[in-house]
């Protein structure tokens, strides 16, 4: 015999620390071969829509794409400036009025709220609620409100940073929450046995305990809103424009616009174009949560 | 409300050392000559009939009971007997749990803390707390300290208010050079003499202390009791803890505290039992079960 086998005979009369059976071992391998299987396909999936959007879009992208107006006659003669600028501005008007609000609202929830009130807790489940709402609805409600009705914008950045801005602003308010959650209890009992008011104890400990959290937050639900499509078809963002937006209330397009429209060409080229676009939008996306993930760790508090 | 017997107890206790001309005396006119030629024991806390509810429970009942100036005041009892709530009332801490509710006044400098026209923001930068475990803000080990007396608006060299406290804190020769470092840094006894120094940067008039030690070695807990020992001479500190030899070492008065079947014989109450020098609790205590208690027959 073997020493391994001596040692599996001894450790088999041994009543006490029996070894594991041979088929509770093959079921956890089975087991965690199967997620192993499941996270490949999803893998799989991801990587063959990218390996087919960059061998029709890598060829297309040159500062002259970047640089060129779509146009809808000539392909080589196309490009994405006005879209990406569009996306652009888009970003940076939702920037502005999601993180006040946002932060205001997850800082009275979390801060102030008294949750035995009834109207604090119907809040809560309807930013809840909001949250998973999808985007087509707020595309209909800009519309309604924003671009007709009350506000009447017309189809303008403007109105369309503002539907961005409703659509993104639950998930804002979610993450900021939970970034405030996060600095403990014990923080804010610190500040407050000093003698600090609550309003010092927010602005001086929670908000600088948090801000790391809430950038990553704001960064990567700007990143969901940045590929949305929907929102921006309904209030009428423009088709292939051959100008920039040239201020709030100028007609402007966005990159998954342009995708749209071009994916729509019967003409191949067009349809590469679209691939070039996507690229585009891809590597913004890849840059903006490179930002968050670098605010995270280089932010990050850790209690 | 109706007393339970060990209330009246107290009560009668209280009464009988005022026979015997140990006399507590109140904030005002404070003069009394006492049998074993000590210096008079003037009242900082003069706590009366509290009771503490969180919601419709009620944690702690009827408390009365005087806390001295410059001395150090233990609280001790098994846990879940309302020391910790006790203590968080004398600053208003309290106030920060939504559901808690105060009945009973507690004197201070002749004013009632719980009075509707007392601001607790002024109560707690007259009143410090340092906590269980050790709380340095994520900040450097100079704006811990700067922290309190800038809320407060102090004037000042504020170099000169850090150092002070953190030589009061007992830490300055270990952190002198390293003072815009992060205090996360410092090891647990060093974090909780920040904390403590933290509190005394404001030169409050009293410091509250719940259980500062329970999460330091003995050598840290030394330290912090030396301290203690040093600075009663300024303040004025009530101390929570679960270590009886601590309460025993430092401590001038001692307050048990148990939790008790109330009148309806359902709820349980935390409530005080024995208040009296501390001598007095852990060698000839007045009621069995605070003998029971410090003799470690229960607990």
């Amino acid at each position: 015999m073997t020493g391994a086998q001596i040692a599996a005979a001894a450790r088999a009369q041994r009543s006490v620390l029996p070894e594991v059976s041979g088929r509770d071992r093959l079921y956890a391998r089975l087991f965690r071969g199967c997620m192993f299987a499941a996270l490949g396909l999803a893998f799989l999936g991801l990587g063959a829509i990218l390996y087919d959007v960059a061998i029709s879009g890598a060829p297309k992208l040159s500062w002259d794409f970047l640089t060129k107006f779509p146009s809808r006659i000539i392909p080589s003669n196309s490009g994405v400036q006005s879209a990406l600028l569009g996306t652009l501005y888009l970003m940076a008007i939702t920037t502005v009025f999601v993180v006040p609000l946002g932060v205001a609202t997850a800082i009275y929830l979390e801060e102030y709220a008294d949750r035995d009130r009834w109207y604090n807790r119907l809040v809560e489940v309807n930013i809840q609620n909001l949250a998973a709402v999808p985007s087509v609805v707020y595309g209909i409600l800009g519309l309604a409100f924003i671009v007709r009705g009350p506000l009447g914008l017309g189809n303008v950045l403007l109105a369309g940073g503002i539907t961005l801005s409703l659509l993104v602003l639950p998930v804002v308010i979610i993450v900021a929450r939970e970034a405030i959650r996060a600095v403990p209890p014990s923080i804010r009992e610190g500040s407050m046995a000093l003698g600090a008011t609550q309003w010092q104890t927010i602005w001086k400990m929670v908000l600088p305990g948090s801000i790391a959290g809430i950038a990553t937050g704001v960064i990567l639900a700007l990143s969901r809103a940045i590929g949305e499509t929907a929102p921006l078809l309904v209030i009428g963002a423009a088709a292939s424009p051959r100008f920039n937006p040239d201020g709030l209330l100028s007609d402007f397009t966005a990159l998954p616009i342009q995708i749209f429209v071009w994916t729509q060409d019967p003409n191949r080229e067009f349809v590469d174009l679209a691939a070039g676009a996507i690229l585009v939008l891809m590597i913004v996306l890849l840059l903006m949560n490179s930002v968050a993930i670098y605010l995270r760790n280089r932010y990050e508090q850790k209690w | 409300m109706s007393r339970s017997g060990e209330e009246v107890s107290v009560a009668d206790h209280e009464l009988s050392r005022k026979e015997t001309a140990r006399e507590e005396t109140k904030p005002v006119g404070a003069t009394s000559v006492s049998g074993d030629a000590e210096k008079p024991r003037e009242a900082i806390f003069d706590v009366d009939d509290v009771s503490v509810f969180y919601g419709d429970k009620r944690a702690i009942r009827n408390v009365t009971l005087d806390l001295h100036r410059h001395e150090i005041t233990a609280l001790i009892g098994p846990s879940g007997c309302g020391k910790s709530t006790f203590i968080r009332c004398l600053n208003r801490m309290n106030d920060l749990i939504p559901s808690a509710r105060v009945e009973g006044t507690i004197g201070y400098h002749g004013e009632n803390l719980y009075d509707s026209s007392i601001d607790p923001v002024q109560v707690r930068k007259r009143i410090g707390m340092v906590f269980q475990k050790p709380n340095p803000f994520p900040k450097s080990i100079y704006d811990n300290i700067a922290f309190g007396p800038r809320v407060m608006g102090m004037k000042g060299d504020m170099d000169e208010i850090v150092e002070g406290a953190l030589k009061r804190g007992a830490l300055w020769d270990e952190v002198k050079d390293r003072l815009k470092t992060n205090a996360f840094g410092m090891s647990g006894g060093q974090q909780q003499r920040l904390c403590i120094a933290r509190a005394l940067a404001t030169s409050p008039d009293v410091l509250l202390m719940d259980e500062p030690c329970s999460a330091l070695d003995p050598i840290s807990t030394g330290r912090i009791e030396d301290l203690m020992m040093e600075i009663k001479e300024d303040y004025s500190i009530v101390i929570v803890t679960h270590n009886m030899q601590q309460a025993a070492r430092v401590s001038d008065m001692t307050a048990f505290f148990t939790v008790e079947l109330d009148d309806d014989g359902k709820h349980r109450t935390g409530a005080v039992v024995e208040y009296d020098d501390t001598n007095k609790i852990f060698t000839n205590p007045e009621d069995k079960r605070t003998e029971d208690y410090v003799t470690g027959k229960v607990g």
